[in-house]
């Protein structure tokens, strides 16, 4: 079974599997404030990293390139407020011009 | 009337996003068919898009399985809170399982009682699975048809949409350290590790920020 087909059956049925353990188990279970906490910052931690390595990482180079431009972009456009689908756009398109005339 | 409306405008927005996904998908040469079992079977954008990221930047698949999973363990956590609230038995505990995900939930817990929170998960649930999955089609196809992903800056669109979901939850002072820390740590370790660990071994920091209150 190739990469791509291990990726996508693995993370779906763990998904669903949390899912449904989540809807299936009394409340009371795992509302450790401590656990909770952590919880909330998992999502932080590894999306940032995810921007990170997406912007900067050729294989095991860091490289500054046209997505780093794309990027600078979408900050701007969040800062100013603009809708998620704003943000992508806007950034895909600095990162395809960069890419065409640099 | 403002729940099915609120779960209609929240469904298109989310929804129409689903293209930046099945896009992204395929310019990390998932197949269309991949794309889309993603959004039907894992049904959770950080996930899906981690799935791909993860992949695209050279990791295992266990590593993407390992940092898409984490990821969706929020899920887990909004089940806890609304399946008092919901009173699933049976097939329809399965249904509001998958689509359990941050919409949903946001959805039913802006609303006032309890038959309202109920109509607002439902509605938001299935609206926003719709429009997912046509959407993730829809980018998709449209990825395949147009071929160089940068030409397209479809190598931005990812981290770029991994900012978009990252930014409401930089709500705080300790989460703007955690961000800059992981930046740190992720980039020191993507020349000397192989690739989709720098992204997990990120896990660490939130465990250290969160330990103290």
């Amino acid at each position: 079974m190739s990469t791509f087909w291990i990726a996508v059956i693995g993370s779906s049925a763990l998904a669903f599997a949390i899912k449904f353990v989540g809807a299936s188990v009394p409340e009371t279970f795992l509302s450790n404030p401590r656990i909770l906490r952590i919880n909330t910052f998992i999502p932080v931690a590894l999306l940032t990293a995810l921007v990170a390595v997406n912007t900067v990482a050729d294989k095991s180079k860091l490289v500054l390139d046209n997505r780093a431009l794309g990027m600078s972009a979408a900050i701007v456009l969040l800062i100013a407020k603009a809708p998620f689908p704003v943000v992508v756009l806007g950034a895909a398109m600095t990162s395809a011009l960069a890419y065409r005339y640099l | 009337m403002s729940v099915k409306r609120d779960s209609f405008s929240v469904s298109i927005t989310v929804g129409a996003y689903g293209s930046a996904f099945g896009a992204a998908a395929v310019a990390a040469d998932f197949s269309v068919l991949q794309a889309c079992l993603l959004s039907l079977l894992l049904f959770s954008g950080a996930s899906q898009f981690a799935v791909v990221g993860v992949i695209a930047a050279g990791g295992t698949p266990l590593n993407a399985i390992a940092t898409s999973t984490l990821l969706g363990t929020r899920n887990g956590l909004y089940g806890l809170r609304l399946a008092p609230i919901l009173k699933l038995r049976g097939w329809k505990r399965v249904i509001a399982a998958q689509i359990t995900i941050d919409e949903s939930i946001g959805v039913a817990l802006a609303q006032k009682d309890d038959a309202q929170m109920r109509k607002g998960f439902w509605y938001t649930g299935f609206g926003v699975f719709i429009f997912w999955n046509l959407f993730t089609l829809a980018g998709a196809l449209g990825a395949q048809a147009i071929g160089d992903p940068s030409a397209w800056g479809l190598d931005a669109a990812v981290p770029a949409a991994f900012l978009g979901l990252l930014w409401p939850r930089l709500s705080d002072r300790k989460s703007w350290v955690l961000a800059g820390f992981a930046i740190l740590l992720a980039l020191i370790l993507t020349p000397n590790v192989p690739a989709g660990i720098p992204i997990i071994s990120c896990t660490a920091l939130a465990v250290i920020i969160g330990w103290r209150k």
